[in-house]
């Protein structure tokens, strides 16, 4: 077992003897189940409206139904996934077993990584739950199949992206509350880009705010379009909040 | 094993320790002594690469510890003085943990996690929580931790902090039989320990090394005179100026209790028959007579209450005599 998989196992076990990733997954199941059910619903009353003014009814679950659902979720996360990283760096300093990590013979990209890595698998694990709706969804009724994947290969990139951000934010302090409203407020900042970016118009200015927000990457990939642009968005901004956590650590033992 | 020549470590305008410099031979168990706030956990922390160093360099088992930390640490088995444990693992958990750090697997984990479980006494509670453990069993999870790769070199911050009397001559032991094979500081502010697992001992106040030398000759060293207390039954009024005609007497004092003397005498010379004999003659009814050595602990106080030290081989000024009585 390398030493990186060793500190994935030994984060997965601390997140699982917490209640922590209960208590947000059942917060995260909930909404987004209660969310899909709502679209689901409202997308059936639109149906009898249109089979009742023209006698038939074609409607569209990829826009009702899921554009609505992976939007919402986007927010979903913004939220929750600060509340997982939080701990991960902060709890090392505080409870001082971050001297022991970073004396141990391993590298700090590997704790970085180590610790990325498992809170993803979290992440994913939860995604994965969600997972269930559209199965149960393509049961009852027709869809595209290809936008759903292409919105869940866009969760999975923002939720990398944000967790990411989310690990920075950690290493930062050691008060795990300062550190989920740090990544909280970061992810805000991030969103809020593509307003100002709008807001400048179609200047390059404009457009460079608006291609730092995650927004509109998120949004291409939702639609169904793969963009290589969009792809090495997520995949610098990624590589870079791990660059700078594996930054802030080292620095940590300069103070 | 290790050697560290002249390592200065600032926090901008605090220097916390300053130009020290120290070596540990192979097998050897040093203490490092001094009051809290004194930089043995600076120093300690500089030679496990957890910070580096402003100035000077250090290196362990010929490695670096600025140019090859991942070298020095597979090397180093380090307790801090916290215990590092993980209070949502079990002790088996944890060990495992440790051991894969450090690239062990397999049989070798085991039976290297079996080896400090038993050394360790922690087989009644390795499958618990180490949140509930005591303090005393965490810091033997944490001793367990430091050991688990066999390491050549031992750094120990306070290893027998929060830990009973009987554990703590466990633990004592245990470093005792640790030496020859493993090279050990320990970092403590308890003079009979050091007195009593050490071969030699640094003593560090205010950031420097103020006096490094075995616990026997640091007392030796620091003693300027033989010290001899003497308690006479009913002295004479000529029995001061008698003592100081005793040939080698440097001075006499006398303190508190009637009857009772302090001799300063000149070093390596031993007075105490002279003076036995003195008082048989005389008739003072001698009632008691000894050399009075200095304990660690008064050269502790006094190498630390003093900043000169010992540095520039200048003794230090001499215990107030009263202050031996006791």
């Amino acid at each position: 077992m390398t030493p990186v998989q060793a500190i994935i196992a030994k984060e997965l076990r601390s997140y699982f003897v917490s209640p922590v990733v209960y208590v947000v997954g059942s917060v995260f199941l909930l909404i987004v189940g209660l969310l899909a059910y709502l679209y689901v619903v409202f997308a059936g009353a639109q149906a009898i409206q249109l089979m009742q003014m023209q006698g038939s009814a074609q409607i569209n679950l990829n826009d009702l139904v899921f554009r609505n659902l992976f939007s919402s979720i986007r927010f979903i996360l913004l939220i929750i996934l600060p509340i997982l990283t939080m701990r991960l760096f902060a709890e090392e300093r505080k409870l001082r077993t971050f001297e022991f990590l970073l004396t141990s013979p391993i590298g700090i990209n590997e704790i970085v990584v180590g610790k990325f890595m498992s809170v993803f698998l979290v992440f994913l694990g939860l995604l994965g739950l969600t997972g269930l709706m559209p199965l149960v969804l393509a049961l009852f009724s027709d869809f595209d199949w290809y936008p759903v994947l292409t919105g869940y290969l866009g969760l999975v990139l923002l939720g990398a992206l944000f967790l990411s951000v989310g690990v920075l934010a950690s290493a930062l302090t050691e008060n795990q509350i300062v550190a989920a409203f740090v990544s909280f407020g970061l992810l805000l900042v991030l969103w809020l880009l593509a307003g100002v970016g709008s807001l400048l118009g179609e200047t390059a200015a404009g457009q460079a705010v608006s291609y730092l927000s995650f927004m509109e990457h998120y949004d291409h990939l939702v639609r169904g379009l793969i963009d290589m642009k969009d792809l090495v968005y997520f995949f610098s901004g990624l590589a870079l909040m791990l660059f700078l956590s594996h930054r802030v650590v080292d620095s940590a033992r300069w103070k | 094993m290790i050697e560290v020549q002249q390592i200065t470590k600032r926090y901008g305008q605090h220097t916390a320790i300053d130009r020290v410099s120290f070596s540990v031979a192979k097998g050897e168990v040093l203490a490092f002594l001094g009051p809290n706030g004194a930089g043995k956990t600076t120093t300690m922390r500089i030679l496990t690469c957890f910070i580096p160093a402003t100035e000077g360099a250090a290196r362990v088992a010929g490695f670096d510890c600025a140019d090859q930390p991942l070298e020095v640490k597979r090397r180093i088995g380090y307790l801090p003085e916290t215990p590092p444990v993980y209070q949502e693992l079990t002790v088996t958990e944890y060990l495992r943990f440790v051991g894969r750090l450090r690239g062990q697997s397999g049989k070798v984990l085991t039976s290297s996690m079996q080896r400090e479980i038993e050394r360790l006494g922690l087989g009644t509670v390795q499958y618990r929580l180490i949140g509930n453990l005591s303090r005393g069993y965490r810091q033997r999870v944490g001793l367990a931790q430091a050991l688990l790769h066999d390491p050549q070199v031992l750094i120990l911050d306070e290893p027998t902090v929060g830990l009973d009397p009987k554990q703590i001559i466990e633990i004592r032991e245990l470093i005792k039989n640790l030496a020859g094979s493993h090279s050990v500081i320990l970092s403590t502010h308890i003079l009979p320990e050091a007195t009593a697992v050490c071969q030699r001992v640094v003593i560090i106040s205010g950031g420097r090394i103020v006096a490094e030398d075995t616990p026997e000759q640091l007392s030796a060293r620091l003693r300027q005179s033989e010290k001899i207390s003497l308690t006479l039954k009913s002295p004479a009024a000529d029995t001061d100026s008698l003592l100081r005609a005793v040939q080698g007497v440097q001075n006499v004092f006398t303190s508190g209790a009637p009857g009772t003397y302090f001799l300063e005498c000149e070093l390596g010379r031993d007075a105490r028959e002279e003076v036995a004999r003195l008082a048989v003659t005389s008739g003072w009814g001698l009632l008691e007579l000894k050399a009075i050595s200095m304990t660690l602990e008064d050269v502790f106080l006094q190498l630390t209450r003093d900043e000169t030290g010992l540095a520039q081989d200048s003794m230090v000024a001499p215990a107030e005599p009263a202050g031996q009585s006791a």
